[in-house]
């Protein structure tokens, strides 16, 4: 069941203050203005044994990314399309307040916000996936380790299923008498659209991007935006327990299809293509 | 085709059309306040229970009241059988409606204590998390919870090159985009907001502008709900004077 409660990090009151008079200002507390970024790191295919990897560093978050490639019968519903299946976990390695064991809350809401992005976007054209429609497709698994846990989770993963499924390669399956062969072979994925989330978060009335742990205990309300290649809106998720105004919204909107270019063209990068 | 040529929906509705909305207040003996609402083929329960006794008690909170939600969808809700267990779906969407309900209430006026949200869906026709939040709402009012404005929820969506007001479920399968949202009426300020699928940045705002215009129109219905449980006669005698 969904509890409210407090902030497993407690930020002292001191410093609180400190953060709200420094908002107040036009600064955080690490320095930076209300819409840059942390240092964005990319690395791609660190894990061998997956079809496609990536970890990001996005200031001390380090999130890791890997995809591997199966094949399986169809979605219902969805029965002439590849299956993707996303996951999340928060590891006990990622702060001192993580405890082992099945996701909760955020952690599901995480990896939904995430696949929200990447299947609403159609990056991957899953209609190229099916190997035979209606019983034998290809079986995409993004599965995410976070590493260590520094506020902004969201786009942190993000970043890194998008790079891992970018720079992946798929395995070339026939199908013989019923059976599923791997040729051996590779083939670059069916990519259509990069998509790119940017997260806000409300603290009082100032909105500020990339939050940091310190900054999430302390804010008020959060806002994702996804956006694809062309600046469109696929995914939209508000969270925490405050509300946004209108003028808020649309405002964090614009910024999210800037920021997200200017991101996008980082991921655009690890392809070498451009 | 999700649209005709005459602008008719699948289900004969308008673009602009809300589904048939029926509240009806304290319908569950037990609880402190409950709501059920018909919301076109949605049939969603809502009780509330406290503010009370936190168990497990090291949840409670000092300085204010937690807020615990649950949605849940009944087996024989869906088309196909749904599994009674908790769905990653439901954990999300019982987070979702607790943090749109939470800025609409006084929490700090009951600490230590608890307030539980159960939204119960009995039968599942596309926007039930918006209609659970405009019969927990409700519900809420009706348990007598102090709170600042009722939470009225709505969703927009894009069919081609249309912008509707208030998906169903059909349309929320073979359409373009649904997005819902939760709105404060009196504050005017969006408290759910949820997107799956594309819009351009003019869409979006059309789109936004649509659902707070449905959220608006709901918001009249809960009023009229509340008002009809406890003033019901007074309200009818008023009108024969």
């Amino acid at each position: 069941m969904s509890s409210s409660k407090r902030s497993t990090i407690i930020v002292e009151q001191l410093r609180k203050q400190q953060m709200i008079e420094a908002l107040s200002r036009g600064k955080r507390l690490d320095g930076r203005n209300f819409e840059s970024y942390r240092d964005l790191e990319i690395e791609i295919g660190i894990i061998d044994k997956a079809n496609g990897s990536a970890k990001v560093k996005l200031g001390n978050t380090e999130v890791l990314a890997g995809v591997k490639v199966e094949t399986g019968e169809p979605f219902e519903g969805l029965e002439n399309k590849g299956a993707l299946i996303m996951s999340a976990e928060v590891l006990p390695t990622a702060s001192s307040h993580v405890e082992p064991g099945p996701p909760d809350e955020e952690a599901i809401e995480l990896s939904r916000v995430v696949d929200r992005g990447v299947r609403e976007s159609k990056m991957l054209d899953l209609d190229k996936l099916a190997l035979i429609p209606g019983k034998i497709v290809y079986t995409i698994f993004v599965d995410c380790s976070i590493i260590n846990s520094d506020g902004n989770l969201l786009d942190a993963t993000s970043y890194a299923v998008v790079a891992a499924l970018l720079t992946c390669k798929l395995p070339i399956f026939v199908v013989e008498n019923d059976r599923v062969i791997d040729t051996g072979s590779i083939m670059p994925p069916p990519i259509t659209t990069i998509p790119v989330s940017v997260t806000a978060v409300r603290i009082g009335d100032s909105v500020l991007l990339d939050p940091t742990m310190e900054e999430e205990a302390c804010m008020d309300a959060r806002i994702t935006i996804t956006t694809q290649s062309e600046g469109d809106l696929v995914a939209l998720q508000k969270g925490y327990t405050g509300p946004f105004s209108v003028n808020q919204i649309l405002r964090s909107v614009e910024i999210a299809r800037n920021k997200g270019e200017e991101i996008r063209s980082r991921i655009k990068g690890l392809n070498g293509t451009g | 085709m999700l649209i005709d040529e005459n602008g008719k929906r699948s289900d004969n509705r308008g673009i602009d059309d809300l589904r048939q909305i029926k509240i009806t207040v304290g319908v569950v003996k037990n609880a402190d306040g409950s709501a059920f609402i018909e919301f076109g083929k949605n049939k969603i329960i809502v009780a509330v229970y406290g503010p009370r006794e936190v168990h497990p008690k090291h949840m409670a909170l000092p300085d204010r009241c937690v807020l615990r939600c649950r949605y849940h969808m009944s087996p024989f809700s869906t088309d196909t059988r749904k599994n009674p267990a908790p769905s990653r779906r439901e954990v999300e969407i019982s987070k979702v409606i607790r943090e749109s309900l939470e800025p609409s209430l006084i929490l700090s006026d009951y600490p230590r204590a608890v307030i539980d949200v159960f939204v119960e869906v009995l039968q599942a026709d596309g926007g039930s998390r918006c209609a659970g939040i405009n019969a927990a709402s409700v519900a809420l009012a009706d348990a007598g919870i102090n709170m600042r404005d009722l939470v009225s929820a709505c969703a927009a969506g894009r069919l081609g090159d249309n912008i509707v007001l208030d998906i169903n479920d059909q349309e929320d399968k073979e359409g373009d985009a649904d997005m819902p949202v939760a709105y404060l009426s009196n504050a005017d300020q969006i408290t759910l907001l949820q997107l799956d699928g594309r819009l351009s940045p003019t869409q979006f705002s059309e789109c936004l502008n649509k659902a707070i215009h449905g959220c608006k129109l709901v918001y009249e219905i809960q009023k009229e709900a509340l008002m009809k449980k406890y003033f019901g006669d007074e309200v009818e005698l008023k009108e024969e004077v």
